[in-house]
């Protein structure tokens, strides 16, 4: 795996609000996050955490506020984000192997190979497997894998530790070290701890 | 019975089925050999159809096994909903495809002989179209296996629609034969009539056999690769399992 | 770029190949319509065989039809078009590398059935060649304008029948043209080339707004 290095690059959002069918979800919510920060977004369920996340990669646009990148292009923001969210994004009938392949061929930025990232997570075994015959907590590790396979410097984890036993969660706080001495950063939507010191609690909704 | 209720366990079945099955595949070679030889230099051509008529050799044979299979099917079926033997649905699964492929050796014969005969391939006649309708409920059967990938659930959805097509097989037969005299108020032509030469007969029906013969000995191959193939499945899993556990226990964050 | 395009075709094929459903399933649902045509219409062979090529056209289209609303929606429950979303590779050719999975597994097996179905309705011999080169040439056009429906229905929880309804009116001139280039080789006042060549610009124009429409129904999905 070659050593992955960064460059300085700030994600910021302003006075984002956040309106679905209708419903004010959030307002007034600001974020900054530069390279080698961790943040954990907390809130209640339904807070709109996850709507956050989805606007901060593109995927949801904000009724008001402004979200951008300092040291990028602004267009560039998909490209620079990796997401793992609810969703593994996994094809049940092809093998872990396949699917981050695909992953990486689909997301650019080749940076380690798929054998490479499912040995990172714990399932070098399971590499020739369809992911369909695995269980959910290695599931979960295997889109956790993606994250290695294509080198991205915003991290945006939604419930990262779910499914998640206590060895996998010592395994992805050591993943998300390894990401922050490299110079990227994390926004992970948690419940629980992400064993991050670090790590600065952004709290939305009341 | 009890016969069943020994095979039910699948490591009987696969040691049982290990030593039947060179028997029963040499059967029906012999079977085989011995009846086209028979149908093939010994049966005499016939006064209206000439040579073509040999084609029966094989087209009545593969409809006879296309609809026992289809009862074999049901059969299981019911092992598999109202008995819940461990092998029914595998043994209703192993016989889709080889009874979907006799259907279809049926419908291929029954055209070729009908382009001699009347002048085209296909005529929508009643035995072949209810041969037709047989062979597309074959094969929703076999996409359906091919859909569900957990095999315990996909028997029992698949014992069901077996079941339903099995009670309306009857049905469509009716009802095709019903409709094509509608259309056609005199039969023109009937496949193997009844009354046949002894010196047709013996080849057809030692050919039936064979056949048959075949048919199951392709039904246990059938039948042992996908014991072989859950097991593979179940194996691969619980391994994949087991090098987590050991992973996570050698590895101690 | 071209790595990502041939990715996702790639994978659709494998999936094709390895799960089965989709194409294999338009083949006998085709099979199925066209066995049904003579229960309704009776065994008359040179009734079917006039109208054979209407047919297996509207067989054809209906089978490719029916299962168009998995298209996306599949990729859209699992989250694998977010991965695509996240692309470097313009969402059209995502949209473009899919259209063409789903063509060459549905569309082309489809027209490479049809000497075989052709038997059972009688179609003459010398219908045989236009009907395949018809529905190879005009599949596409069903499998992109379809594509944008699906698109549409990409995040629709009950999708069901509504892929078909919407995109079914959109696809009569391809069935007009592709029905009557099949007919004209098989006499008539027309020469097949007219109606043949309206059918592959047809075919052509889907491809491009088939893929654009899509594109853009799945960026605004939300």
């Amino acid at each position: 795996m070659n050593p992955i290095s960064f460059p300085h690059l700030r994600l910021f959002a302003e006075n984002l609000t956040c309106r679905r069918g209708g419903r004010l979800i959030f307002e007034g919510v600001s974020l900054s996050l530069a390279s080698g920060e961790a943040v954990s977004l907390t809130g209640r369920n339904g807070a709109g955490k996850s709507s956050l996340i989805a606007m901060l990669c593109g995927r949801l646009r904000p009724e008001a506020g402004r979200i951008g990148v300092e040291g990028a292009d602004e267009a560039e923001l998909t490209e620079l984000c990796h997401l793992v969210g609810h969703r593994d994004g996994l094809k049940t009938a092809l093998t872990a192997q396949e699917n981050l392949g695909f992953a990486q061929a689909v997301l650019g930025q080749p940076a380690a190979t798929p054998v490479e990232a499912l040995a990172a997570v714990g399932l070098a075994h399971a590499a020739t497997l369809p992911v369909g015959y695995l269980s959910a907590g290695q599931r979960r590790r295997v889109a956790l894998a993606r994250l290695l396979v294509a080198a991205r410097p915003f991290w945006l984890l939604d419930e990262p530790m779910s499914a998640l036993d206590t060895a996998s969660q010592a395994m992805l706080t050591g993943l998300m070290r390894d990401h922050l001495a490299q110079g990227g950063a994390i926004l992970a939507a948690t419940h629980g701890p992400l064993g991050l010191n670090e790590a600065r609690e952004l709290r939305i909704g009341p | 019975m009890a016969s069943l209720i020994d095979l039910a366990n699948p490591t009987r079945f696969m040691r049982l089925s290990a030593v039947l099955l060179p028997w029963l595949a040499a059967a029906a070679a012999v079977l085989l050999v011995v009846g086209f030889y028979l149908a093939w230099f010994s049966a005499p051509p016939d006064y209206q159809q000439g040579e073509t008529v040999r084609i029966l050799y094989v087209h009545v044979p593969a409809a006879w096994l296309a609809m026992m299979f289809y009862s074999m099917m049901a059969l299981s079926a019911l092992g598999t909903l109202v008995w819940r033997h461990p092998l029914a649905d595998v043994a209703q699964k192993a016989a889709a495809p080889i009874g979907a492929c006799f259907a279809l050796i049926c419908l291929v014969t029954g055209a070729l002989w009908g382009k001699p005969m009347w002048g085209t391939y296909w005529v929508w006649d009643a035995r072949l179209t209810s041969m037709l309708v047989l062979l597309l409920i074959y094969l929703g059967i076999i996409a359906l296996w091919r859909v569900l990938d957990e095999p315990s659930r996909a028997g029992r959805a698949v014992a069901i629609l077996t079941l339903i097509g099995f009670v309306n097989v009857p049905i469509i037969k009716f009802s095709v034969d019903w409709w094509n005299t509608l259309h056609q108020p005199a039969s023109v032509f009937r496949m193997g009539g009844s009354t046949l030469d002894p010196s047709m007969l013996w080849p057809l029906l030692i050919l039936a056999a064979g056949f048959t013969l075949f048919a199951l000995a392709l039904h246990m191959v059938s039948m042992r690769a996908e014991i072989m193939r859950r097991r593979v499945r179940t194996l691969t899993i619980l391994e994949a399992e087991r090098l987590d556990r050991l992973a996570a226990q050698g590895a101690p964050a | 770029m071209r790595r990502a395009f041939l990715a996702i075709l790639r994978r659709d094929l494998t999936l094709a190949a390895r799960a089965g459903g989709g194409g294999e399933l338009a083949l006998v649902f085709f099979l199925t319509l066209v066995v049904l045509v003579p229960f309704a219409l009776g065994p008359d062979l040179n009734l079917l065989s006039r109208i054979g090529p209407a047919i297996l056209w509207l067989g054809a289209l209906l089978s490719v039809l029916i299962g168009l609303d998995r298209l996306f929606q599949a990729d859209e429950e699992d989250g694998s078009l977010e991965l695509m979303r996240a692309s470097p590779l313009p969402l059209e050719a995502a949209v473009l590398a899919k259209g063409l999975a789903h063509w060459l597994t549905t569309g082309l097996p489809l027209a490479l059935a049809t000497p075989l179905l052709g038997l059972l309705v009688a179609l003459p011999v010398e219908g045989v060649l236009p009907l395949v080169a018809t529905l190879a040439v005009g599949t596409p056009a069903l499998s992109f304008i379809g594509a944008a429906g699906a698109a549409v229905a990409a995040s629709l929880r009950r999708g069901g029948l509504i892929v078909p309804v919407l995109v079914a009116p959109l696809t009569i001139p391809v069935l007009i043209f592709g029905v009557s280039a099949a007919n004209a080789a098989l006499g008539g006042t027309v020469p097949f080339r007219t109606p043949f060549l309206i059918l592959a610009g047809l075919s052509l124009a889907s491809v491009t707004v088939g893929t654009l429409a899509a594109a853009a129904a799945l960026r605004s999905a939300e």
